[in-house]
C-alpha cells in the first residue's frame, strides 16, 4: 500500500477548460455519452476515495478525471484516505449532510443511509444495459428495493497464494481445488516446515475474507432469507471442525494478524500458502529494492481461488466498493456526468488495466480485458465479482449486516473455537447471540 | 439641551456603575470561557448521554428508547470483558507507571551527570505521537518478525517466538507494557517538578537528626509529594482509562476481544458498526470509573491531614 502524496489532487481546469468547456455538447468522444446529463453552471465536485492499494490505480483514475475536467470544464477534487476511514468518514457526511460530493464506499454502506443517497438508477440501468449488464453480487450491494443507490465499482479480489515449489516438495504436483484436499496440502506442508497462515485476527478485508470462506463453503450462514439468525447449524459446527483442524497447520500467531500481517510474512519466506488480493504478488514482482530473494519468491509464487468446500461451488465475500453520490450535492448532474464518464469505455478500461488486478469489473463487458491474461497470478482474481457473496448472505443488506461484520461476530467465533477458548458449539452460541443483538429477534 | 442631558445622564451613570460592579465585570470576563465550555465540551457531553438512551444509528437521527441500550450491553459478555480490560489495563498500567516514574524521578532529582539532557531524554516516549510509538510496538510484538524473539532466541533463551499478541494473557501484558512505557515520562516528569518544591532544609534537618535515608524518602519527600502525586495519578489513571489508539493500532481488540477497552469497544459498535446510540451508551458507561477517580483525587486533595501524610 502506498501513503505517499497525501496531499490533495486537485485537478484544476485552467484556461484550457475554459476553452474546450463549450465543447462539452460538441466533443465527438464524449457526444453520446454527453447526452445524458449536462453539468451544471460552475459546477465543482469533491470526490473522496480510499487511498489505492496499487499505484497505478490512483494514476489512472486521476488521469481519467483530468480528462473529464477537460471536456466538461467540471473541477474534480480527488481526496483520499486509509480505506478503513471511509466508512466512519461517509457517515458522518450522510448525517450531518456535508462533504464530499461522491464518495468510494465499502460494503453495504450504501443500504445504511440509503435515503441521503442520490438515485443513479436511471444511470445504471443505461451503463448496464451498454456493457452486458452487472455482476449480480456487486449490483446487490448497489441497489435497493430495484433502485441504484450507487455504482458497483470495483470487487477486490481475494485468492489463495501459495509457493509452487513447496507445494510440489510436500507431494502435491497440483493446488487441491476442495477444502479435503487442501487440509491435506497443509497437513503437508507442516510437515515439511512451511506451515499456512490465514488471518483470525481483527483484520477487516483478511480476516472477514476467510472467516466468511470457512463457513460458506461448508454451507453455513449467519442468516436466512428473512434475516433471522441461523449461524446456529451443523453446517456451522463442520466449518468450526475443520477451522480447528486447519489451524493446526498454521504459523504460530495467526489470531493476533491484522490485514498486512499475512503479505509480510508470506514475503519473508515464513509461511508457503495465504489468501490474499493481488497486491501482494505485485509487490514480489514489482521488487522496488531488487531484493533477489525476493525475485526468488515472486518466481516460486501462484494464485489459485480458495477451495470448494461441501456446497460445492466456489462462495467468497471480497472486498466490494462503490461509487456513492450524496443527495446532498448542490451539483447532482455533474456528479452523475462524471460517473457516466468514469465507467464508460475506454476510461473504465484503462482504469481495470492500470489496477494491475486489484480492482475488478463490476460490468460484464469489461471482463475481457487483456490484464487478465497478461500474467498467470492474474486468471484468479478476474472472477471474483461473478463468484461474491454479499455479507449477511442470505438475508437483507442494512445496518444489522455490516454492524455484524464490524463487530467480527464470524471473525470471532472461529478464533475463539480454533485457539481453545470456546468449544466449537458454544463459540456457535455465542456468535447467535451477538448476531441476534443486531438483527433484533 | 436640559432635557437631552437629563435624559442622557442617568443611562451613564447605569453604565458606569456597571463598570465597576465587580460582579458584573466578573461576570462578563468570564462569559468566553463559559460560552467555550458549554459549547465545546457541556454540549457534546449532553449529546453523547442523549443518544446513549436513543436508538440512533448512521445516517438516521434515533428515537428515545429509555434504558434499553443499558439493558443489551448488561448482558452482553463482549461489553463485560471490555469493562474487566479497561480496569485491568488502567489498574495495572497506573500502578507500575507510578512506581517506576517515581523512581525515576528521584534519579533524575539527584546529583547526576548530564542531568539536563537525560531529563530531556525521558520526555521522548511522551513527546512521540501515540500512534508512531504504537507502529514500533507492533512490530516489536510481531508474531514473526518481533526483535525481542529474535533477541531472545539469539540469546539461547527461547526456542520458539513469543507469540506476543496472539495469546490473550500475552496481549494483556504486552499492551499494558507499551502504555507504561509511553506514560512513565509524564507521571516521572510532574514528580520531579513536585520533588523540587520539597525544600532541602528538611532534608538537612532530618539528617542531622539521624534519619536514614528510608526514613527521608517515608517522612520528609512522601508526605509533601501527596498532593502532586494525587492529581498525577488523576490524570494518569485518565489518560489510561480512555486509552485507544495503542490498542487499536496494535490489536484492534484482538485477539478474541482479550484486549478490547470500553473506548476501542465503543468506536467498534458506534462508528465502524453504525450503533451511535450503543456505541454512546458504552462511552458513557465510562464516566461513572472517570468520575470516581476525579472525586478520589478532589477530597484528596481537600485533606489537610492526608496532604501532611497522615491517616484519616
Amino acid at each position: 500500500m502506498k501513503f505517499t502524496r497525501r496531499d490533495v489532487i486537485r485537478t484544476t481546469a485552467g484556461a484550457a477548460a475554459g476553452m474546450l468547456g463549450g465543447q462539452f455538447v460538441g466533443s465527438p468522444a464524449f457526444a453520446q455519452e454527453a447526452l445524458k446529463y449536462k453539468p451544471e453552471d460552475g459546477a465543482k465536485l469533491r470526490l473522496l476515495r480510499w487511498s489505492p492499494f496499487v499505484q497505478g490505480d490512483e494514476d489512472q483514475w486521476l488521469k481519467n478525471t483530468k480528462r473529464f475536467t477537460e471536456m466538461t470544464g467540471v473541477e474534480v477534487r480527488v481526496d483520499k484516505e486509509s480505506w478503513e476511514d471511509i466508512r466512519p468518514k461517509a457517515a458522518v457526511a450522510a448525517n450531518v449532510g456535508s462533504g464530499p460530493d461522491l464518495m468510494f464506499v465499502w460494503f453495504d454502506d450504501p443500504h445504511q443511509y440509503p435515503d441521503k443517497l442520490l438515485d443513479v438508477t436511471e444511470l445504471g440501468d443505461y451503463l448496464g444495459k451498454k456493457y452486458g449488464g452487472w455482476y449480480d453480487g456487486p449490483k446487490q450491494y448497489a441497489t435497493r428495493e430495484g433502485k441504484f443507490i450507487g455504482l458497483p465499482l470495483a470487487t477486490i479480489g481475494n485468492a489463495i497464494v501459495y509457493r509452487e515449489s513447496w507445494v510440489k516438495e510436500a507431494g502435491f504436483s497440483e493446488f487441491p481445488k476442495d477444502t479435503a484436499g487442501f487440509l491435506e496440502l497443509c497437513k503437508a506442508l507442516k510437515a515439511k516446515g512451511h506451515p499456512a497462515g490465514f488471518t483470525h485476527g481483527h483484520g477487516v478485508g483478511d480476516g472477514n475474507n476467510y472467516a466468511h470462506w470457512l463457513l460458506w463453503s461448508h454451507g453455513g450462514q449467519m442468516v436466512d432469507e428473512q434475516g433471522k439468525v441461523t449461524i446456529n447449524s451443523p453446517e456451522t459446527l463442520k466449518a468450526i471442525q475443520y477451522a480447528q483442524e486447519l489451524y493446526k497447520t498454521f504459523i504460530p500467531g495467526t489470531e493476533s494478524w491484522l490485514d498486512v500481517n499475512n503479505n509480510r510474512a508470506f514475503l519473508a519466506g515464513e509461511v508457503s500458502v495465504i489468501a490474499n488480493g493481488i497486491s501482494v504478488y505485485n509487490t514480489a514482482k514489482v521488487n522496488k529494492d531488487n531484493d533477489p530473494k525476493l525475485t526468488e519468491i515472486a518466481k516460486d509464487m501462484r494464485t489459485t481461488n480458495m477451495p470448494i468446500g461441501p456446497v460445492g461451488k466456489s462462495v467468497e465475500l471480497f472486498q466490494v466498493t462503490t461509487a456513492v453520490i450524496f443527495n446532498y450535492t448542490p451539483y447532482p448532474n455533474a456528479a452523475k456526468a462524471y460517473l457516466q464518464f468514469m465507467f464508460e469505455d475506454p476510461q473504465m478500461s484503462d482504469w481495470i488495466t492500470s489496477s494491475a488486478c486489484y480492482c475488478c469489473q463490476t460490468l460484464k463487458s469489461f471482463a475481457n480485458n487483456p490484464v487478465w491474461k497478461a500474467d498467470p497470478n492474474n486468471a484468479a482474481y478476474a472472477k471474483a465479482s461473478e463468484t461474491l457473496r454479499p455479507n449477511g448472505y442470505a438475508g437483507p443488506l442494512g445496518y444489522a449486516s455490516a454492524a455484524t461484520m464490524a463487530d467480527y461476530v464470524l471473525v470471532d467465533m472461529f478464533a475463539k473455537a480454533v485457539t481453545g477458548q470456546a468449544a466449537p458449539q458454544e463459540a456457535m452460541e455465542e456468535a447467535e447471540k451477538r448476531a441476534n443483538r443486531y438483527y433484533r429477534v | 439641551m436640559a432635557v437631552t442631558s437629563a435624559a442622557v445622564r442617568p443611562r451613564q451613570s447605569i453604565l458606569s456603575r456597571l463598570s465597576e460592579s465587580r460582579n458584573v465585570l466578573g461576570f462578563g470576563f468570564m462569559l468566553p470561557a463559559a460560552a467555550l465550555l458549554l459549547v465545546f465540551l457541556t454540549y457534546p457531553l449532553g449529546l453523547g448521554v442523549w443518544l446513549g438512551f436513543t436508538d440512533a444509528r448512521i445516517g438516521r437521527p434515533g428515537i428515545f428508547i429509555g434504558i434499553e441500550n443499558y439493558e443489551y450491553l448488561w448482558s452482553d459478555s463482549v461489553f463485560w470483558l471490555s469493562v474487566f480490560n479497561t480496569l485491568l489495563y488502567t489498574v495495572s498500567a497506573s500502578i507500575l507507571k507510578f512506581m517506576l516514574g517515581l523512581w525515576l524521578a528521584l534519579i533524575l532529582n539527584g546529583n547526576l551527570p548530564f542531568k539536563s539532557f537525560f531529563r530531556a531524554v525521558v520526555l521522548l516516549p511522551w513527546v512521540v505521537p501515540t500512534v508512531l510509538s504504537a507502529i514500533a510496538f507492533w512490530w516489536i510484538y510481531d508474531s514473526q518478525f518481533s526483535i525481542l524473539s529474535w533477541a531472545l532466541q539469539q540469546m539461547g533463551l527461547i526456542d520458539h517466538r513469543i507469540n506476543f499478541l496472539g495469546d490473550p494473557t500475552n496481549a494483556r501484558a504486552s499492551v499494558i507494557a507499551a502504555n507504561v512505557w509511553r506514560g512513565i515520562p509524564f507521571v516521572a516528569i510532574t514528580l520531579l517538578a513536585g520533588l523540587q518544591t520539597i525544600p532541602q532544609s528538611l532534608y538537612e534537618a532530618a539528617t542531622l537528626d539521624g534519619a536514614s535515608r528510608w526514613q527521608l524518602f517515608r517522612y520528609v519527600t512522601l508526605p509533601l509529594l501527596t498532593p502532586i502525586i494525587a492529581i498525577t495519578m488523576t490524570f494518569s489513571v485518565l489518560f489510561t482509562f480512555t486509552d485507544f489508539q495503542l490498542i487499536y493500532v496494535l490489536t484492534r481488540g484482538g485477539p478474541v476481544n482479550a484486549t478490547h477497552l470500553m473506548a476501542t469497544l465503543s468506536f467498534q459498535r458506534g462508528i465502524a458498526g453504525g450503533q451511535l446510540g450503543e456505541g454512546a451508551a458504552i462511552a458513557v458507561a465510562m464516566i461513572p470509573f472517570l468520575l470516581a477517580a476525579i472525586l478520589f483525587s478532589y477530597f484528596g486533595l481537600q485533606r489537610r491531614r492526608w496532604q501532611q501524610g497522615g491517616g484519616d
